[in-house]
């Protein structure tokens, strides 16, 4: 599977308006996911994970700075996150069916900021982009 | 409140293409335009509502709610229950887009929780 030119320029066009709320949509993403998929927070017994926590707010950082790298490099997504795959491949060994729950309410966050941009083709681009994106994190794992 | 809801089984039709396996009589399913002004579409859009609404309305008992809708998809109309989930994630993010920051994630966890609740019911009937 691999995006088609209009699914890029959708994604990339809206990155920069994203990017301009990089950090609270990383925070807001994640407070989503523990808050509907609970089991993911298994993966954080180290985290504060109370809303506005600080390791909540550094690690939806670190999230919404991979996904950017994927749109700045969204020719060659594999080459960009080339060592998160090796991580997540063999120290953070995350269930890939998390990858979803996390795509999933990324799509919800930018769909409450951006309502007018969440057209239907755009939501469909970013749902393949980050089917993309969760691929090439798994790729290594077997 | 109307075209808001109709946006959501055209959304599925569009990010998920092949959920239109099951619409052959509908017509033109061609494109993201066909889609959203296709009158069939729409007019599902609001049947699928209507039973959530009744969903809504009998929380309680949401498997003897959709005991007879769930026989129809299986024996009948042959669904994929997997569907079931994809279409209540595209009614997740059609209420995100409707709400916006009201649609806090205390409230989008409430409405995962009935959308799986609701996926169940509707697969309790299959065999």
């Amino acid at each position: 599977m691999s995006l088609t030119k209009t699914e890029g320029t959708i994604i990339v066009s809206m990155w920069a308006k994203i990017s301009t709320q990089a950090d609270t949509i990383g925070t807001e993403t994640l407070e989503r996911l523990f808050l509907s998929h609970p089991q993911t927070k298994t993966y954080f017994p180290h985290f504060d994970l109370h809303p506005g926590s600080a390791q909540l707010r550094a690690h939806g950082s670190k999230v919404v700075a991979a996904v950017g790298d994927a749109v700045k490099s969204i020719d060659n997504i594999g080459g960009a996150l080339s060592k998160l795959s090796e991580l997540h491949a063999y120290i953070l060994r995350v269930d890939p069916v998390n990858f979803k729950l996390l795509s999933h309410c990324l799509l919800v966050t930018l769909a409450a900021r951006f309502p007018a941009d969440f057209t239907a083709e755009a939501h469909a681009a970013w749902d393949k982009f980050l089917s993309v994106v969760s691929s090439v994190l798994t790729e290594k794992y077997r | 409140a109307g075209q808001v809801w109709s946006l959501k089984r055209c959304k599925l039709l569009v990010v998920y293409p092949w959920t239109q396996r099951f619409f052959d009589s509908f017509g033109n399913l061609s494109s993201a335009s066909a889609i959203m002004g296709n009158p069939k579409v729409k007019a599902h859009g609001k049947k699928v509502l209507t039973s959530l609404g009744d969903a809504i309305k009998h929380l309680d008992d949401l498997k003897g709610t959709f005991a007879q809708l769930s026989e129809l998809h299986c024996d009948k109309l042959h669904v994929d229950p997997e569907n079931f989930k994809l279409l209540g994630n595209v009614l997740v993010t059609v209420l995100a887009i409707h709400f916006g920051k009201e649609f806090t994630p205390e409230v989008q966890a409430s409405w995962q929780k009935m959308v799986t609740a609701v996926a169940s019911a509707l697969s309790s009937r299959y065999h």
